[in-house]
């Protein structure tokens, strides 16, 4: 899906938790998320800790397609 | 007893219209064999007639797609073949390409059996060769007669409905489909005679080649995000309460398309996540730990994106083949490119 | 470490006064079944049902499969960790009811519980069509939390295995195979000629119906670690997973462990089957990356020249698997993969959701998307009601005549991806 989207001229950053599979199908804007029962936020760390964690990635994704790439990228 | 009509296309090349020259030349059809339908007619025996032959210039298909397959479709449709034989193209890429656009065109429109015939490195292989079986071929023509025969042969059998089977038996390029069978020996037996003959250095043959994956040029970044309008999509599973498209949990074959208009924050109350692949306990307690609502409601209110699109598009991630993932990505980025999306983030578990 | 497995073999099952075998016949006895099955206070019914090879039966949602077994010297009991107490198994002597199963079913967990049919064109999909099985529906307390529903449902199926194995203790075997695995330089000093082969072995553990247990320890929560491959048949591994249907190693799987017993079959022939790697599939990257260098840490300190890995379930474990190929074939040692694949319905897709160069020798063990027909059968026992929300099934998937069409990973273990069955893929 995530080609499908870049080869339609939109930006796309994805965010996910195996990045590998990210790098292998061919993802350019890669963020890694927390984990796969919970990518964007940690609720071990309650309401309010999760949050923050999501906020930060989610700022992540959004300076993710702010910047240029040529070619595959993972934001750390 | 009526024979069984086949109609064949060639280019102008094999038409003897003439070479480079006459590659330009628009579609038109003729009675009976032409060329290399001679040896088609041969190889098909007396039940069949090679009823026409349509004949294209490959510059002309090249340039013309749309509007020569058509035009070839009424051509051949006029005959109402049993069969259709395209080429076969040898080396030529083309003519290659021209083959196997219209076989495949000629399946999906008179679901007919086709076949058509390439040497593995022309481009028209590589294109259609999942769609239409196309023998393998040598690189010049001066393998037509070996080449026509093969086409004939899995042509009848296509005809005849019987089972097609493996490229090997069958003589045409693999297309890539992976088909099930009961093999010999169980699967453990055969991976520990596969270890003993690759530690041995002995020949052996995987039974999966590793994919390969195609690669598409990132988009230029966002310039200006203070006045973007950004879209969320899942493979996350995130689906109204009730799945109401009934997206499957695991290997989905459609995708859904919710609004969170209004909304600040995904509440469990009103979406749940069907995704197969992982404990669902977190996620169904709180969605935006997949689709990030709340915090992207607080960047738009804040300034920081322009726009939250007002609906998100989902799927289930897990066993969900490339074929599938690639065709729901199609349909909904033309919505997001008619809707004025300037940037998706993309969730995946 | 060395075990006599006794294989006592079972061509029937019927109901008795009393549980024991008899000329190759199981008797069980209904009422203490479900007695024992109901000791669980979240369980609130439990119903014993017989299905037998070739009868017209439909069995779902399926949770698990046991082969009964018992342990009749050498120390240790059948299940350590969860039936037993925790106790090093895989020495001395076990008999196997071999032939007879004890299959748990009734209301769904998750998605992720499957069909077996005990004929039809269905039935050769699943070992569990050639079974004799003893099958448990268990209902549970109506609220119970998802997590307490499968850890219920999981004990009932230890339990029921149980009590059915010990019928078996004081039965003279039909056949005795001894398996033996040296301590690691006594065992390369025993065959130094030939190549010293291990097998990893990737347990699911991504949590609520994707767990398993290594002595009663989740294995999410263990790192990578050896065992001597005959402490799984006295049942050191038990399944708490149902991942996709078609992939799940059940518990029988994990006393049968077909690569295993393939190893052992060559053992001492062409190659010197050295022992077992057991790793996770975790959730988290930094896990995935921790459990696959030391997978690659204890391969090359074994001394190991190849390997045999396998996988359980599909999507994020296929990087795990890759991983694993990666870093194991970097430290020198050849492998070769088992799985299986997904290629989409008209089997035109990649087959796996990840893919290293390393992995040029692999074995397939078919492709879970195909679409098979499954005509309606005489007797359910569980419900049907689950179909279309079961991983295989989808909108349409149950007729109202009972006849289903359904994606192949609907039906238990049919591509299980440790080559248990003949079912492979190939390109067309």
């Amino acid at each position: 899906m995530v080609k499908e989207i870049e080869r339609a001229g939109i930006p796309v950053v994805h965010v996910c938790t195996v990045v590998p599979i990210s790098l292998t199908i061919g993802a350019n804007r890669i963020v890694p998320a927390v984990g796969i029962p919970y990518p964007l936020g940690d609720p071990t760390l309650g309401d309010e800790g999760s949050y923050k964690v999501r906020m930060k990635l989610v700022k992540k994704a959004l300076d993710a397609l702010q910047t240029e790439v040529d070619g595959q990228t993972v934001f750390e | 007893m009526e024979k069984k009509r086949i109609v064949h296309y060639i280019n102008n090349f094999f038409a003897g219209i003439g070479g480079e020259e006459k590659a330009d030349i628009p579609p038109e059809v003729r009675e009976g064999v032409v060329g290399p339908g001679l040896a088609l007619q041969t190889a098909l025996g007396d039940e069949y007639e090679v009823a026409a032959t349509v004949i294209c210039g490959d510059s002309y298909f090249g340039e013309h797609m749309d509007e020569a397959t058509e035009t070839l479709l009424a051509m051949i449709k006029e005959y109402d073949p049993a069969g259709f034989v395209a080429g076969p193209a040898f080396n030529a890429g083309r003519y290659g390409v021209a083959c196997g656009s219209i076989a495949k065109a000629v399946e999906q429109e008179l679901g007919i059996p086709v076949v058509t015939g390439m040497f593995t490195e022309n481009p028209g292989a590589d294109m259609y060769k999942k769609d239409v079986h196309i023998i393998l071929t040598k690189d010049s023509a001066a393998d037509m007669r070996k080449s026509m025969p093969k086409m004939a042969a899995l042509l009848k059998k296509m005809m005849s409905g019987e089972e097609i089977l493996g490229p090997a038996e069958e003589g045409y390029i693999e297309r890539g489909i992976r088909v099930n069978y009961f093999a010999e020996e169980r699967g453990s037996a055969r991976g520990v005679e596969m270890l003993v003959r690759k530690m041995a250095k002995e020949p052996f043959e995987t039974e999966y080649p590793m994919p390969v994956f195609d690669r598409v040029a990132p988009n230029p970044a966002v310039k200006d995000m203070k006045h973007a309008k950004v879209a969320v999509v899942t493979s996350g599973g995130i689906v109204p309460v009730g799945n109401p498209d009934r997206i499957e949990s695991s290997s989905a074959t459609k995708y859904g398309v919710y609004s969170i208009e209004g909304k600040d924050t995904m509440s469990p109350e009103e979406f749940m996540t069907i995704h197969g692949g992982y404990d669902r306990a977190f996620v169904l307690n709180n969605p935006n730990l997949v689709v990030p609502l709340d915090a992207l409601r607080q960047l738009e209110k804040e300034g920081e994106i322009g726009e939250l699109n007002n609906y998100f598009i989902a799927t289930t991630g897990t066993g969900t083949s490339i074929g599938n993932a690639k065709g729901f990505g199609e349909q909904f980025s033309k919505k997001l490119v008619a809707d004025g999306v300037d940037a998706v983030i993309l969730t995946s578990t | 470490m060395k075990l006599e497995l006794g294989r006592i073999k079972i061509h029937d099952v019927q109901f008795g006064p009393e549980t024991k075998v008899e000329k190759g016949v199981l008797y069980v006895n209904k009422e203490e079944i479900e007695k024992l099955v109901l000791e669980d206070e979240r369980l609130i019914g439990a119903q014993v049902e017989l299905a037998r090879p070739g009868e017209s039966v439909r069995i779902a949602p399926v949770k698990d499969v046991l082969e009964p077994r018992v342990k009749v010297s050498g120390g240790g009991g059948i299940f350590p960790g969860m039936i037993s107490k925790v106790k090093e198994v895989g020495s001395g002597r076990t008999h196997a009811l071999v032939g007879a199963a004890v299959v748990t079913c009734g209301k769904i967990v998750g998605f992720q519980e499957g069909i077996i049919d005990m004929s039809g064109p269905a039935a050769a999909y699943t070992p569990f069509s050639a079974t004799n099985n003893v099958c448990v529906v268990i209902e549970p307390q109506e609220g119970l939390e998802t997590h307490d529903y499968e850890a219920a449902g999981r004990m009932a199926g230890l339990k029921v295995a149980s009590y059915v194995g010990e019928a078996g203790r004081n039965v003279e075997p039909d056949e005795v195979v001894v398996y033996e695995t040296k301590p690691l330089q006594e065992q390369i000093a025993q065959y130094p000629d030939l190549p010293k082969v291990g097998y990893i072995h990737m347990l699911q553990s991504q949590g609520l119906l994707h767990d398993t247990y290594y002595y009663g320890v989740d294995a999410k929560q263990f790192i990578p670690t050896f065992m001597y491959p005959t402490e799984i048949m006295d049942g050191a591994i038990i399944s708490g997973n149902c991942v996709a249907p078609c992939d799940k190693v059940t518990t029988f799987h994990h006393l049968n462990n077909p690569v295993i017993e393939d190893l052992y079959k060559r053992h001492g022939k062409d190659l010197n089957f050295i022992g077992v790697i057991l790793t996770n599939e975790n959730v988290f990257l930094a896990d995935k990356e921790r459990s696959s260098d030391m997978v690659a840490k204890l391969a090359e300190f074994m001394g190991l020249d190849g390997v045999l890995i396998t996988e359980e379930g599909y999507g994020n474990p296929d990087t795990d698997l890759m991983m694993n190929c990666k870093k194991v074939s970097q430290k020198g040692i050849d492998v070769v993969l088992i799985t299986d694949e997904f290629p989409g319905r008209d089997g035109k897709s990649q087959s796996l959701a990840d893919a290293v160069n390393e992995a040029d020798a692999l074995v397939s063990c078919g492709q879970g998307n195909l679409i098979i027909e499954f005509p309606p059968m005489e007797k359910i026992i569980g419900t049907l009601d689950y179909v279309e929300t079961m991983i295989g099934g989808y909108e349409g998937s149950l007729r109202p005549d009972g006849s289903i069409e359904a994606e192949l990973q609907i039906i238990i273990a049919s591509t299980i991806a440790n080559g248990y069955n003949r079912l492979a893929a190939r390109g067309y």
